[in-house]
């Protein structure tokens, strides 16, 4: 049996998607590749996301750790999972901060589990600042481009 | 020039609220240092030594004269008086408050400009040719194209922690007038045999402590695939780039360390890849875009020749001043309308700081753009700046009002037309000073009068291995190392940032502060006796290597 890690319900500060936030104990990738019937798993910044994608019907719940919040290949790792068609939660958890919700929303992450409690207004005011982006991404946003060219 | 729309304008407004609200949080102590630093240094605000810096971007080095006032103004109001065009083309002030920081950045916001990622490990202000729509030799202009990579690389969500700073050229011309190889991204706009425009990428150069020149990976990118193979380069990079050691993170690493074929092949994939998400703009966007940098109606059709009349009227000056004649060969270059040139004001002034205006020089350059160059001007990476589109018979007058502002050096391509980095007098990084060094040298060699006669002479001064000033890439380098508490300073040789890109190399150890500008007119000694016709310094030392000057040196 593979060590149980990850977050649970109660750590989710914020959540955007319906239904209750998915309570399945996280693995490893290594160990979900071994085993494989587990319906969660957890990716560190050096682990390939695409190893996933042959198994993304199983899974209910990718978290995605982010030790600190410099080490930004949990973005990529992120967007390559959406792009791939996956369409359960994606949980940004561990150094997650204020100043990097909004970007996180961007790559499709629909839930958060900071190591910290965020302040509640911050966070909201961060969720919200832009009005309009620059580019698409993993969420449904047109970008501006689009808008000029009347795709918006 | 590119006017904001309402989304431009939002989405600059917003960054200033965000930002206010960051300061605010780290005011309160809600946020600590290290959630703060990498937050204000994408906002281009850096801790020096004795106060915060402030660098604000100015995409591609181009400014309109309203634009140039405003920095002016943000000069007098928010610091003492004067700014610092940088080797990236923005410009940097130096004594600046936290508290302010807010406030001017919603004064540049007024003027359609911004301090957004001019720092931090994140897609940088994009550069280009400082001549850009005007330059005889060119293809096309390549700002447009510059300006699409700046709204898609803006507040990138994916590319916003990477890791390291990451820095992207475009040019359109043979002539390499922005470094573009030693970028991490060049971009080289070019035509295929059937005609159509495409983008040429060169991944992986850089300077710092390991200079390397870019390998061309793609030589032709079709322009509705642009930002998507962009987009492909950059997630290999953030996926793959080391994040173990600061000092081995940036993209030439991972190409150097990957080899250039399969760091193309992966990019490849991604890029087969990415093609299906949809992240492309459409080429009508393009297009918009270029609309805002069609030339002015009188510049638009060359005809024929030079007009007879203007072309007598600047014979009739030229003649009349020989230091206006100097200037004029020496800080002017060759417009595709035959009526115009593109003129240099040189921040270089003997015995300056190489790349300081004062607030009244920048409010003179603001009105003379306006007066004399279709409202437009343009930073240089070697820190000058150029008026782009001025009619040949106006030359007079605009030198004579830039001599009577300090502004009228005919020294560009000059020894005396030096890049150097801030070193230690503002640089919390550096090991040794810059600027005196720079001011030596200038002062040394326009007394000897020496300067005129050594002809184009890139000199280039970084205060560490940071390579700020682009040493590695000056056909003489001065790097300044802490030698057992002491600065001392290595001389290099052989360096090009041009389309023929090189790396200089060190001759040998190095020497104090009066030593190495002795050095440097020792090198110059050696470059004068074995000279053959019409060769550069750099042409020279091509020819004959690194022997005797070591030999003059060191024997």
């Amino acid at each position: 049996m593979a060590e149980e890690i990850g977050t649970s319900p109660d750590e989710v500060q914020f959540r955007f998607r319906d239904g209750e936030p998915v309570d399945h104990a996280a693995v490893t990738v290594d160990s979900f590749l071994d085993q494989s019937n587990a319906a969660a798993v957890r990716i560190e910044p050096g682990d390939d996301a695409r190893d996933l994608l042959p198994y993304l019907d199983r899974l209910a719940l990718v978290e995605v750790n982010f030790p600190t919040f410099g080490d930004g290949r949990g973005y990529s790792a992120a967007r390559i999972l959406r792009e791939a068609g996956y369409a359960g939660e994606l949980r940004a958890v561990g150094d997650v901060l204020i100043d990097q919700l909004a970007s996180m929303r961007r790559c499709g992450f629909d839930s958060f589990a900071s190591d910290k409690r965020l302040d509640e207004d911050d966070a909201r005011a961060a969720f919200d600042r832009w009005h309009d982006v620059y580019q698409p991404a993993a969420d449904t946003r047109s970008p501006i481009w689009a808008k000029r060219h009347g795709r918006g | 020039m590119y006017l904001y729309d309402q989304y431009d304008q939002a989405m600059v407004d917003a960054r200033v609220a965000e930002f206010r609200d960051q300061t605010r949080r780290r005011l309160e102590g809600k946020l600590s240092e290290d959630q703060f630093k990498p937050l204000r240094l994408m906002n281009g605000l850096y801790l020096q030594l004795h106060a915060y810096m402030l660098r604000v971007a100015v995409p591609y080095g181009t400014l309109s004269s309203r634009q140039m006032h405003a920095l002016a103004d943000i000069a007098d109001r928010y610091d003492r008086g004067y700014g610092h065009y940088t080797t990236r083309q923005n410009i940097q002030y130096n004594w600046i408050r936290l508290e302010d920081a807010p406030d001017i950045l919603a004064d540049l916001a007024a003027v359609e400009m911004h301090a957004i990622q001019t720092s931090g490990n994140c897609i940088r202000n994009i550069s280009s040719d400082h001549f850009a729509g005007a330059a005889a030799d060119e293809l096309v202009d390549p700002r447009p194209y510059a300006e699409l990579l700046r709204q898609w690389s803006s507040f990138h969500p994916e590319f916003t922690y990477l890791p390291r700073k990451f820095k992207i050229a475009v040019i359109a011309s043979d002539t390499d007038r922005a470094a573009m190889k030693l970028h991490d991204i060049g971009i080289q706009i070019v035509r295929n045999e059937a005609g159509e425009l495409g983008a040429a990428f060169y991944v992986g150069g850089g300077m710092g402590r390991t200079p390397m020149i870019a390998p061309l990976i793609s030589d032709f990118v079709p322009l509705d695939q642009l930002i998507t193979y962009a987009e492909a380069c950059l997630r290999v990079y953030n996926r793959h780039g080391r994040r173990d050691n600061k000092y081995k993170a940036r993209i030439k690493i991972l190409v150097h360390e990957l080899g250039p074929d399969e760091y193309t092949r992966q990019v490849e994939e991604e890029f087969a890849h990415l093609l299906d998400q949809g992240v492309e703009p459409p080429l009508a966007e393009l297009e918009r875009v270029k609309g805002y940098f069609e030339l002015p109606e009188t510049l638009r059709y060359p005809g024929a020749g030079r007009d007879p009349a203007l072309a007598e009227s600047l014979d009739s000056d030229l003649r009349q001043n020989d230091d206006f004649r100097l200037w004029f060969e020496r800080n002017t270059h060759s417009h595709r309308h035959p009526d115009h040139v593109s003129a240099v004001i040189s921040l270089k002034p003997v015995g300056g700081i190489p790349g300081d205006a004062s607030a009244e020089q920048m409010h003179l350059m603001a009105d003379l753009a306006r007066e004399y160059s279709f409202d437009e001007c343009r930073v240089m990476h070697t820190q000058n700046i150029v008026l782009p589109h001025v009619r040949i018979s106006d030359l007079r007058a605009l030198w004579t009002r830039l001599e009577a502002a300090g502004l009228g050096s005919p020294n560009l391509d000059t020894i005396e037309d030096i890049i150097a980095c801030p070193g230690l007098d503002y640089c919390s990084l550096a090991n040794a000073r810059s600027i005196p060094v720079a001011q030596k040298i200038s002062q040394r060699f326009a007394a000897s009068g020496r300067t005129a006669v050594l002809g184009e002479l890139k000199l280039k001064i970084s205060g560490c291995i940071n390579a700020c000033g682009h040493h590695h890439a000056g056909h003489i380098g001065i790097l300044g190392v802490d030698r057992k508490g002491k600065e001392n300073y290595q001389l290099l040789l052989g360096g090009s940032e041009a389309q023929d890109t090189s790396l200089a190399r060190i001759t040998g150890p190095g020497f104090d502060e009066d030593g190495i500008v002795g050095a440097v007119e020792k090198a110059t000694d050696v470059y004068l006796a074995n000279r053959a016709e019409g060769e550069r310094f750099l042409d020279t030392y091509r020819r004959i290597g690194m022997e005797p000057f070591k030999e003059a040196l060191y024997g």
